[in-house]
């Protein structure tokens, strides 16, 4: 039972970082109908800023957590700015090669960079000693993950439920056209969210460093997770996209852990299942 | 712009390929893989340029006719043209077979859904140990001599004849199915879906016809990859080869017969020189210039070569 218990832990903190990785494309493509695959590059980068500043300057762990959110969001902000605005228009073949290009690029520029191994980190002492709660074993690393996984989570749905930006977003993604008529400058709008959805990825990727490791593979490693958290949770819905995220995190877990033979087939064909019966998402929003 | 190019240049290409072969003996190992990527990258554009279905998980059938063929030949079946039918037809029964879930839904839930069963096949491959070999792939397979006479050399000069005819096949079919009434149907479907149902055309059932035979076509250049290089393995079904064929139709112009054929050839060259320099600039510069030919060259190399056309007045 305590087994259990830990894998569906580990589940659940697996399913807060896809959360964070997520909830950036979760919103550009209900507001934008932007099909990005190189979202994962903004967890990267955060990881590779986090892991940067902890192991070159000594910077501790907490403080590199808010500098990867900025620095991704600085770095998302000028993409978007400069380029990716320009592909919103175009139709969605140019849509997926320009970001399957982006996101080999970013791969090839981490290797050029850090080369191809996996990063080492070294988390500070507090994150890795093991606490009992309950007689069960878990590791202060994956309690941190958890309560900064939500913490982020309510953040977020504050902001798009309680806050005039995020009535603003919610307008866009329902109507655009009327919310332009309405005055909401729209173009303002997807720049800001664009920005505030690489940081999330980027403040998730540092979280991840010490869970899932760090290599130049890793935007696209995650892509079909972080689609899939996109698809069924309906896109540009954030309630939807939690829970979507910590219900892959626990199934993946759950049958990598017991039922390894068949390990990532599972979520695979889950995928496809889902697809079939659900194509809008359980929060039946239309892509 | 399509019409003109399509058999014009079907003919400087072949010459191209026969020059070729006397003009650099050393690498006709390299064009016999040029050749099997232009019949795969012919198969894809049939779905992406003609249909106007992006997939991202075609590499499934091209490794599905690689592992077909390698599992038959160990199992005794040696006969390279036959292998390469059984490899035609299983990739086109399981392409028909996958085509009710592919065609259905829009464009978004049509990309998840070929993403997810490119690494569901992916992740079947590498656990089926017993009939793949899981991640060691599948060497030491039998490949007999072509038509009972030519045996495969070092060389590969049998296996660039081999390959060469195959994609004149390919493309000469390519080329009828997409001249005649059906290709024309499938260029309305991607222009304006609605309106051909409007005019009642079979769109679904249309599709799925294109779906299985680009099936089926990428399964025979994935079985001439196995035969020819007496290999197969997990990467010939995963995403990076999906998104490569993707790139290849792109570069070449996607649409256009003789443009993806260049495309291939482009692609498969570069790809050649710039990863035994440096496999990460290799992917850098791939990256790059697929994100500049959004911008700059949307129709690929055919979409130049018109623009030079019209430039230098020369009508053709």
């Amino acid at each position: 039972m305590t087994g259990v218990i830990s894998v569906v832990v580990d589940g659940v903190t697996f399913g807060m970082l896809l959360f964070l990785f997520s909830i950036g494309l979760s919103i550009t493509l209900g507001l934008m109908r932007f099909i990005n695959l190189a979202h994962g590059a903004f967890a990267m980068f955060g990881g590779y800023v986090s892991v940067t500043l902890l192991n070159g300057l000594g910077m501790p762990f907490l403080v590199t957590l808010p500098v990867a959110f900025l620095a991704t969001g600085i770095v998302g902000a000028i993409l978007e700015r400069s380029v990716i605005r320009h592909v919103y228009r175009m139709p969605e073949l140019q849509q997926v090669l320009f970001s399957i290009g982006l996101a080999f690029a970013a791969g090839a520029i981490a290797t050029i960079i850090f080369g191809p191994q996996q990063q080492p980190i070294l988390l500070p002492r507090w994150l890795t000693e093991q606490m009992l709660i309950f007689d069960i074993q878990i590791s202060g690393y994956r309690i941190f993950l958890i309560v900064a996984g939500f913490s982020a989570a309510a953040g977020l749905i504050a902001l798009f439920n309680y806050t005039m930006f995020g009535a603003k977003i919610r307008a866009a993604v329902d109507n655009r056209r009327t919310a332009e008529g309405m005055g909401i400058d729209v173009n303002r709008l997807f720049s800001l969210t664009f920005a505030l959805g690489a940081a999330c990825a980027g403040f998730g990727g540092a979280l991840a460093v010490g869970f899932l490791g760090l290599d130049p593979t890793f935007p696209l490693k995650y892509l079909v997770l972080v689609l899939m958290v996109v698809a069924i949770g309906g896109p540009g819905s954030i309630g939807g996209s939690f829970i979507a995220a910590i219900f892959l995190g626990v199934v993946d877990a759950l049958f990598k852990y017991f039922v390894p033979e068949v390990g990532g087939f599972v979520i695979y064909a889950l995928l496809v299942v889902m697809m079939i019966f659900f194509p809008k998402g359980i929060a039946r929003r239309t892509a | 712009m399509k019409e003109t190019f399509r058999i014009g240049l079907g003919i400087p290409l072949l010459a191209a390929a026969i020059a070729a072969y006397f003009m650099f003996p050393g690498y006709l190992g390299l064009m016999a893989h040029i050749f099997i990527l232009a019949i795969f990258a012919l198969s894809y554009d049939l779905l992406q340029g003609h249909a106007g279905i992006v997939s991202l998980g075609h590499a499934v059938f091209f490794g599905i006719g690689a592992y077909t063929a390698a599992i038959v030949g160990k199992n005794g079946l040696t006969d390279p043209l036959l292998v390469l039918l059984i490899a035609l037809l299983v990739s086109g029964a399981v392409a028909a077979g996958l085509t009710r879930i592919v065609v259905v839904g829009n464009d978004l839930t049509r990309l998840l859904v070929t993403l997810g069963i490119g690494y569901l096949f992916y992740e079947a491959a590498n656990k089926a140990n017993w009939l793949t070999g899981g991640a060691d792939g599948m060497p030491d397979f039998e490949v007999g001599p072509l038509l009972g006479i030519f045996s495969f050399d070092f060389v590969g000069r049998v296996a660039f004849f081999y390959t060469l005819a195959a994609l004149v096949i390919v493309y000469l079919f390519m080329l009828r199915v997409t001249t005649s009434p059906f290709g024309i149907a499938l260029r309305g479907i991607r222009e304006n879906a609605r309106r051909m149902h409007a005019i009642g055309a079979p769109v679904n059932r249309h599709l799925a016809i294109t779906y299985t035979m680009s099936g089926a076509v990428a399964g025979v250049a994935g079985a001439l990859l196995a035969q020819t290089s007496r290999f197969a393995s997990l990467d010939m079904l995963g995403f990076e080869r999906s998104a490569e064929v993707m790139m290849m139709a792109t570069l070449g112009g996607t649409g256009s017969i003789p443009g993806v054929v260049m495309g291939a050839a482009t692609f498969g060259y570069l790809k050649d020189v710039l990863s035994t320099l440096s496999p990460k600039y290799w992917h850098l510069g791939i990256g790059i210039v697929l994100m500049l030919s959004v911008f700059v060259a949307s129709n690929g190399i055919i979409g130049c070569i018109a623009a030079l056309k019209r430039l230098t007045g020369v009508k053709s």
